[in-house]
C-alpha cells in the first residue's frame, strides 16, 4: 500500500510516529519522559523481563566473548561491593573514627 | 550506638530487604548456562571442567546408587564455595557465617543419608553402630557411643563450617583494626602487621575453598556408609 500510492513528498520511514511508550530511552524527549516511564510494564513479568535484557546485554558483551578476560566478572563484583556497601551504609556510618572500638 | 566485633555478622536490612538475599542469589548469577555449542566462551569452558572434575572426584567411592546424588552434593558445592569466596570481598555479607543457614544445609542432607540406609539396608546401617573386632565387655559402652556419635555428626557439620567462616572473618577484622590503630604511631609494627593481615587473607581464601569441600566431603562418606 505504501508502495502503491504517490504523495506530495516522499514518506520516510523515521516521519511516521511512534507511540512514547514503545521508543527506546535515549529517543525519548525530555518533556516526554513522565509519560515513557508510567506506560512501562511494571508488572512482575515485565519486570523480570526487563533484568533478562540487561543480563543478556552484559552477558553477551562481555562474557560471551572468545577471549573474554577477567574485566567481566570483575565488573560485577565490584559492582557487588559498592552495592553492598550502599545496603549497610546506616549500619557501618557509626564505624568512624573511635578511639575504643 | 554500641559496636561490638560481632556486629559484622548482624544481617543488615535496606528497605526491609536483608542484605542476605542479595548475597544468597548472587551465586546464581554468576555461573553462566551451558549452551550447545561446541566451544564456548572461557567462563563457560571453565566451569565445565571445574564441575566435570569435581563429580568425578567426588563420586569414585560411591557406587552406582550413589550417583543419584551427584547433582546435589556437586551444586551444594559450588553454592558454598561461592559463598564463602565472596564473603572475603570488602563489604559483603557472608550467608555461611549464620549457623541457621548452616544447619539447614546440614540437618536434611544427613537426615536423608541416614534414612536411605535404614530403608534399604537396615541390618548394615545399624551395623555401622559397632566397629568390627571390638572386645566383647566393650560392646554395649560402644554401642552408645557410637550413637551418640551418629546423632552429633550433623551438628558438627553445621558448626564446622560457621565456626571456621566467623573466625577468620573475626581475626581478619582484628588484625586490621590493630594495623590501621598502630600505624599513626609504630610503623614499623603496623607493617608487620600488615604482612600478617596479607597471610591471613590468603588462609582465609584457603579455608573458605577447604571448608566447603569438607562439608560435601563428609556427607559424600555418610551417603557411602549407607547407600
Amino acid at each position: 500500500m505504501i508502495l502503491g500510492c504517490k504523495l506530495s513528498a516522499p514518506v520516510k520511514m523515521a516521519d511516521r510516529p511512534v507511540p512514547i511508550v514503545e521508543k527506546r530511552l535515549l529517543d525519548v524527549k525530555l518533556g516526554e519522559l513522565v509519560t515513557w516511564i508510567g506506560g512501562r510494564d511494571a508488572t512482575p513479568n515485565g519486570i523480570f523481563a526487563a533484568l533478562r535484557r540487561g543480563h543478556d546485554r552484559y552477558y553477551n558483551k562481555y562474557i560471551n566473548v572468545k577471549k573474554g578476560g577477567i574485566g567481566g566478572i570483575a565488573m560485577l563484583l565490584v559492582g557487588y561491593v559498592a552495592i553492598s556497601y550502599l545496603w549497610e551504609y546506616d549500619h557501618i556510618k557509626h564505624d568512624r573514627w573511635r578511639k575504643y572500638h | 550506638m554500641v559496636l561490638s566485633f560481632f556486629d559484622q555478622f548482624m544481617s543488615p536490612s535496606y528497605l526491609g530487604i536483608p542484605l542476605m538475599a542479595l548475597a544468597l542469589i548472587l551465586p546464581w548469577t554468576l555461573y553462566p548456562k551451558p549452551t550447545s555449542q561446541w566451544i564456548s566462551n572461557r567462563v563457560l569452558t571453565l566451569q565445565g571442567w571445574f564441575i566435570n572434575r569435581f563429580t568425578q572426584q567426588l563420586m569414585l567411592p560411591l557406587g552406582r546408587k550413589g550417583h543419584k546424588w551427584a547433582l546435589l552434593l556437586t551444586s551444594l558445592m559450588v553454592f558454598l564455595i561461592t559463598l564463602n569466596m565472596l564473603g572475603l570481598l570488602p563489604y559483603t555479607f557472608t550467608p555461611t557465617t549464620q549457623l541457621s543457614l548452616n544447619m539447614g544445609f546440614a540437618v536434611p542432607l544427613w537426615l536423608a543419608t541416614v534414612l536411605i540406609g535404614m530403608r534399604n539396608q537396615p541390618t548394615i546401617a545399624l551395623g555401622h553402630l559397632l566397629p568390627e573386632g571390638t572386645p566383647t565387655p566393650l560392646i554395649p559402652v560402644l554401642i552408645i557411643i557410637e550413637t551418640i556419635s551418629l546423632f552429633i555428626r550433623p551438628i558438627a557439620l553445621g558448626v564446622r563450617l560457621t565456626a571456621n567462616l566467623t573466625a577468620g572473618h573475626l581475626l581478619i577484622q582484628l588484625i586490621a583494626t590493630a594495623a590501621f590503630v598502630l600505624a599513626p604511631l609504630m610503623p614499623t609494627v603496623a607493617l608487620l602487621t600488615a604482612t600478617l593481615l596479607l597471610l591471613l587473607t590468603l588462609l582465609e581464601v584457603a579455608v573458605a575453598m577447604i571448608q566447603a569441600y569438607v562439608f560435601v566431603l563428609l556427607l559424600s562418606l555418610y551417603l557411602q556408609e549407607n547407600v
